[in-house]
């Protein structure tokens, strides 16, 4: 019988059973699903596969690099813009090569339902110059998995896999195949693969050019790129990942009559899409994310106007692909009977009730209004809401730490009071280094740890931070005067208003940690919590 | 033959659930499924919703297109509306009555009422009255399960072995209740049917 998996636990398990020894990871919408999968596997937990979280996208996918040279199959995970702050090591990375086959797995997230942007992974993928494998569908997402660390160790290369949100979070009935053995330690062949000083790092790069010619026969011959005749060639479609779906969805029962080009293996087959050129007068390509093969076969000054999609108007240039924005792309008419009611009103996400950040965003405001000169830089968690009504109290939101930091650039600007929130496991991501920053300088600027001991967004996995904040402060260098807890309940509400001010008010550094357990953690695991703060604090 | 269900509410209300229940029922009946929710931001209080689409044949796209659900299922009555450009014509609606309010401009309960009553396979009804009624509110979702039975490519019987299967794990009594909670809901349907 099939197994009903999402998306994201198909790809888990097809990593089970392509024999990895560890999955290295940073919860990130849509990615999270793949890592607890493995978390929560026996057969993971029986074979010791390492599946704990790390602290960020770019130690996950440095120990990941770490397991590979030691020789055993290893994946790391992350969403698209966790690969902003892996990028360093991606990079590297595609130079040295791997060892065992290791798999990158970004998770793009078109039409931002959980993200700042929409970013495509395919152009880190190009850029790095390393296969890139984009299934169409849950069991392809299962079977490409397994195919994925088979080339990564026959090609000598890590693989970009690129999900999407809708394919991350559907599920279907997967067929499972037998699960392969995993590697045993061995070392690489050539002691100088991993050296990358500019001597061997010239010989690494040469031979990463050199085997794209290996990289472009492998997709021209992958049983995941397809060429589907059709007899009217009038228009041909190139269609890429899940868009070959949505192409199948609009024809139902029927065969499309266009001749189709489906990519799920990049660099793009060259013989396929000359192919298709040949026989077809139009091209629509069909992608989801950027118009990224759109733009490789388009002539650069389009007077052929032969090709045609995103760039051309012929597909919506934002937001994600569907099933209707497709059709309409065919030609086909809507099929819509009835329109949203104008009694129907929007409904926002907001901060669950009881939420310790509603009693900080409290606080904010009763102090914004003693001084409206006070900016308050957010950063990327639940918190982020607060971006929103009813509380409104927060001015800028950009990326994962950029709260302290952009505090004191402003600081240095001359704003003052120059407040930075950030949730605790934010701030072990990528918080701490723009703290020493301001440490360095003693910039006047207030960080407030907005401290739910977990990483609540993606569903209160556990924080690197819990119960070494205060350690980690102090190790920064924050004057241990200027270093506070308090804890965000109503009923406090006039003693934290008093801290918070006593701070902004001195010409320094200082950090306060607004700490109270995320109201999604069940009882047991706030209790212990507790305990493990008690231990801190003395 | 191929069943789209659109599933609706807030976050947290539970919708998971009923799909949870149409997945198990439609992979032990040997037919295809296809399941799309939401995760991460948007799940906090927020408008969510679930694709279902069972068929015997091979299904591809996750989404339903529009117009073409069979029917929209809600556990609020505000997010049952929202869903309608997705309704086949003539397509099923069935809902609780009682509204999730967490906005400050939501509008008023009789204009709400007004318009799902103007569809003619509309089907309002107060399920948490009647899951209280049955000493376990948690059971509204399967009273509005058991008012669309009858509509759905699957037996009442893999539904109830399917409950079963989903709520063994609570005890034998939240299982009952759960069944008891599912006949109400079809009794309800054809009592209105009639």
């Amino acid at each position: 019988m099939k197994t009903l998996l999402l998306g994201n636990e198909a790809l888990a398990q097809g990593a089970i059973d392509a024999g990895i020894s560890g999955v290295y990871a940073y919860p990130g919408t849509p990615s999270t699903e793949i890592t607890e999968y493995i978390q929560k596997s026996k057969t993971a937990k029986e074979l010791k596969i390492h599946s704990k979280w790390s602290v960020n996208e770019k130690t996950a996918m440095e120990a990941a690099l770490g397991m590979s040279y030691a020789g055993k199959r290893v994946m790391t995970v992350m969403k698209h813009v966790g690969l902003n702050v892996a990028a360093d090591v991606f990079m590297n990375m595609a130079v040295s090569g791997i060892n065992g086959g290791l798999v990158v797995v970004v998770a793009d997230d078109p039409s931002m339902h959980s993200s700042q942007n929409e970013q495509d992974s395919r152009n880190y993928g190009r850029f790095a110059m390393i296969p890139i494998l984009e299934p169409s569908n849950q069991q392809e997402v299962y079977d490409i998995t397994r195919y994925a660390f088979e080339l990564s160790e026959q090609m000598g290369l890590p693989i970009m896999i690129r999900m999407v949100t809708r394919l991350s979070h559907s599920r279907a009935g997967i067929v499972t195949e037998k699960r392969k053995l995993q590697n045993v330690i061995h070392l690489p062949k050539n002691p100088h693969q991993f050296q990358l000083i500019p001597m061997h790092a010239r010989n690494q790069y040469q031979h990463l050019v050199d085997i794209q010619s290996n990289s472009r026969e492998s997709s021209a011959n992958s049983v995941f790129n397809k060429y589907i005749d059709g007899p009217n060639t009038s228009m041909g479609i190139i269609a890429a990942g899940i868009a070959y779906n949505y192409i199948r969805e609009n024809f139902e029962d029927d065969e499309c009559p266009y001749p189709i080009l489906k990519i799920s293996q990049y660099p793009m087959p060259k013989k396929q899409v000359k192919k298709l050129f040949d026989t077809c007068k139009k091209i629509l390509v069909l992608e989801d994310g950027a118009p990224f093969i759109e733009e490789l076969v388009s002539d650069y000054l389009g007077e052929t106007k032969k090709v045609i999609g995103r760039l051309t108007g012929h597909v919506n240039r934002v937001g994600e692909l569907n099933p209707d924005n497709i059709a309409k792309a065919l030609g086909f008419a809507e099929q819509i009977n009835e329109d949203i009611p104008k009694v129907v009103k929007g409904r926002p996400p907001e901060l669950c009730v009881g939420c310790a950040h509603r009693d900080l965003f409290e606080a904010i405001n009763k102090l914004k209004s003693e001084n409206n000169q006070q900016q308050v830089f957010g950063d990327i968690g639940c918190y982020a809401l607060g971006v929103l009504p009813p509380y409104q109290s927060i001015n800028t939101l950009i990326d994962m730490g950029a709260s302290i930091t952009m505090a004191k650039g402003a600081s240095d600007a001359g704003i003052h009071p120059s407040i930075a929130i950030i949730g605790d496991s934010t701030f072990t991501h990528s918080g701490m280094t723009g703290l020493l920053d301001a440490v360095i300088e003693n910039t006047p600027i207030t960080v407030i740890i907005s401290d739910n001991s977990a990483v609540a967004m993606t569903g209160a996995q556990d924080s690197s931070a819990s119960g070494r904040l205060v350690s980690i402060c102090k190790g920064i260098g924050v004057d241990q005067n200027h270093l506070k807890i308090i804890t965000p309940l109503h009923k406090n509400l006039d003693k934290n208003i008093d801290i918070i001010r006593n701070e902004i008010n001195y010409n320094g550094v200082s950090v306060v940690i607004a700490q109270r357990p995320c109201v999604q953690l069940p009882k047991e695991k706030k209790d212990k919590l507790k305990e493990l703060q008690k231990t801190f604090l003395n | 033959m191929k069943t789209n269900i659109i599933l609706a509410g807030v976050g947290g209300q539970g919708i998971l659930t009923i799909a949870a229940i149409l997945d198990i029922a439609a992979l032990a009946s040997g037919l295809n499924i296809k399941q799309s929710e939401v995760h991460g931001m948007s799940q906090r209080g927020g408008a969510v919703q679930s694709h279902v689409r069972i068929s015997d044949k091979e299904i591809f796209s996750d989404l339903i297109p529009q117009g073409k659900a069979d029917i929209i299922i809600s556990v609020e009555p505000m997010e049952l509306l929202r869903y309608l450009p997705f309704l086949k014509k003539n397509g099923h609606l069935v809902t609780d009555s009682n509204p999730f309010l967490n906005i400050l401009n939501y509008p008023k309960l009789e204009e709400l009422y007004t318009e799902i009553k103007s569809f003619p396979n509309a089907l309002l009804i107060d399920a948490k009255a009647i899951a209280k009624e049955l000493g376990n509110s948690k059971a509204t979702n399967i009273v509005l399960l058991g008012a669309i039975a009858h509509l759905l490519p699957l037996s009442d019987e893999s539904l109830k072995e399917a409950i079963n299967t989903l709520f063994s794990k609570k005890g034998a009594k939240i299982v009952s209740k759960n069944i008891e909670a599912f006949n109400k809901g079809k009794k309800i349907a054809t009592e209105k049917a009639l």
